[in-house]
């Protein structure tokens, strides 16, 4: 539900509350289709709520808000996350699938056709770990198990939650490329990290967040 | 919802299959309450106590506990709901999928309680045999019971804790009726009535897990 030429997320005093506490308290937001940009801020500071909101696992509380086109306060959000890949730093699949498994499953809840799991596994460098449970992979392979899935899912927007964490060199490497690909191929990309990015591939828009709020940018 | 209902249902017994909890742990849970029970009855009691329908579904609904919490357990992880989250699944078929698995896996452990049952307890077999179907539909409604309030209970810290309480209420009805239904089969009486109220209960908790199953996941 993309419409052409609009940014793809557009947020005005977006604020989010859970049990009375505020998540986001007035985030004014707005991301062009293909870029990439990385939320940095210490703990606490709302980057993973905000990536909740724009994946619609939250609500919106006040404000106003688009993401994909669809309107945050009035769409249902259930409609908007099919739309949506979200990558977490503690494995976004089940532990007792293998990696095959994890994959079909993912296809087969959006009906895509499984013909493409080769290529994905190929193009992440997991052909060798087909029938291994994820369980049992390295925390590197399994951030490639996730991306496999994103892949997979084919989203437009794409919100990975700490996804460099514990991976080395190599592994960061691996991932700013395959980053890179997916932008250029058209799909918009949000980080969550602890610190601004460390990349000679990529070239970020970078946002401060402080208190659940974007200070600086 | 029914396709997404078999990709659930056939996702969460691989995963039941694979880690072997079933097997291992849940399964010899249950035969060995059989046993104490059996026990506790003596020798004298065993054979002649009416109290053996009371004793399966006793052992039945403490199996039942171990299996929803951890039919809920496997979703739970923060990454893994969040990504399965944004498939967009339909609620009504991620329910009826947890219900059928979980049902699946309470027929599977009631056929070895059932025989543990003739056993230990010496229940008569052919009053058994007569009671299956009305066991079949009794523990259908558990599992459809126990899908919806696992969804409710699920991912808080004491999901462990508040499960049994907030189910038993529910399973109360169903128990009563199950354990009326297979005492009528082994001793004699009105068989069908209580049947009729654990279909009509299976029923109510399908319907209810339908509707209510996308608002629950969300909360």
């Amino acid at each position: 539900m993309t419409l052409e030429g609009l940014p793809v997320v557009t947020l005005r005093g977006a604020v989010s509350m859970a049990n009375g506490f505020p998540l986001l308290s007035g985030v004014d937001l707005e991301l062009a289709p293909s870029s990439l940009t990385v939320l940095v801020g210490a703990n606490g500071a709302g980057k993973t709520s905000l990536l909740q909101l724009l994946a619609g696992l939250i609500g919106l509380t006040s404000g106003e808000g688009t993401v994909l086109g669809f309107d945050l306060a009035r769409d249902d959000r259930r409609l908007l996350r099919r739309h949506v890949g979200w990558l977490g730093h503690e494995g976004s699949f089940y532990d007792d699938l293998t990696v095959a498994e994890n994959l079909t499953f993912a296809a087969k809840a959006l009906a895509r056709p499984l013909d493409d799991l080769s290529n994905v596994l190929a193009r992440v460098d997991l052909e060798g770990r087909r029938d291994t449970i994820a369980k049992a992979l390295s925390a590197g392979q399994r951030r490639r198990l996730g991306l496999a899935w994103l892949l997979v899912r084919r989203p437009q927007l794409w919100l990975l939650d700490e996804p460099y964490a514990s991976l080395d060199d190599e592994g960061r490497t691996f991932f700013d490329a395959l980053l890179g690909e997916v932008i250029e191929r058209g799909a918009t990309v949000v980080v969550s990290s602890h610190d601004p990015l460390r990349s000679a591939q990529l070239v970020p828009a970078t946002l401060t967040m402080v208190g659940g709020r974007v200070v600086t940018s | 919802m029914i396709r997404i209902a078999l990709l659930v249902a056939a996702k969460d017994l691989r995963i039941e299959v694979r880690s072997r909890v079933l097997l291992w742990q849940v399964v010899p849970f249950g035969v060995m309450a059989l046993l104490l029970c059996g026990l506790a009855l003596g020798p004298e009691q065993v054979g002649h106590s009416s109290a053996a329908p009371g004793l399966f579904y006793l052992v039945v609904v403490l199996v039942a506990l171990l299996m929803i919490n951890r039919s809920h357990a496997i979703e739970t992880s923060s990454g893994t709901r969040a990504s399965v989250a944004t498939l967009g699944l339909d609620p009504a078929g991620v329910f009826l999928g947890k219900a059928l698995a979980l049902a699946i896996e309470l027929w599977l452990s009631a056929l070895v309680l059932l025989a543990g049952s003739v056993v230990v307890l010496h229940t008569a077999l052919h009053g058994t045999l007569a009671a299956a179907p009305s066991i079949l539909v009794t523990l259908g409604a558990i599992a459809a019971a126990g899908t919806l309030y696992g969804a409710l209970t699920s991912g808080g810290n004491a999901a462990a804790t508040l499960l049994p309480v907030l189910s038993l209420p529910a399973f109360a009805p169903l128990l009563i009726a199950g354990e009326r239904s297979y005492s009528a089969a082994l001793h004699g009486g009105a068989l069908l009535e209580w049947w009729v109220i654990s279909v009509v209960a299976l029923a109510v908790y399908l319907g209810m897990g339908i509707l209510l199953y996308g608002v629950l996941e969300d909360s």
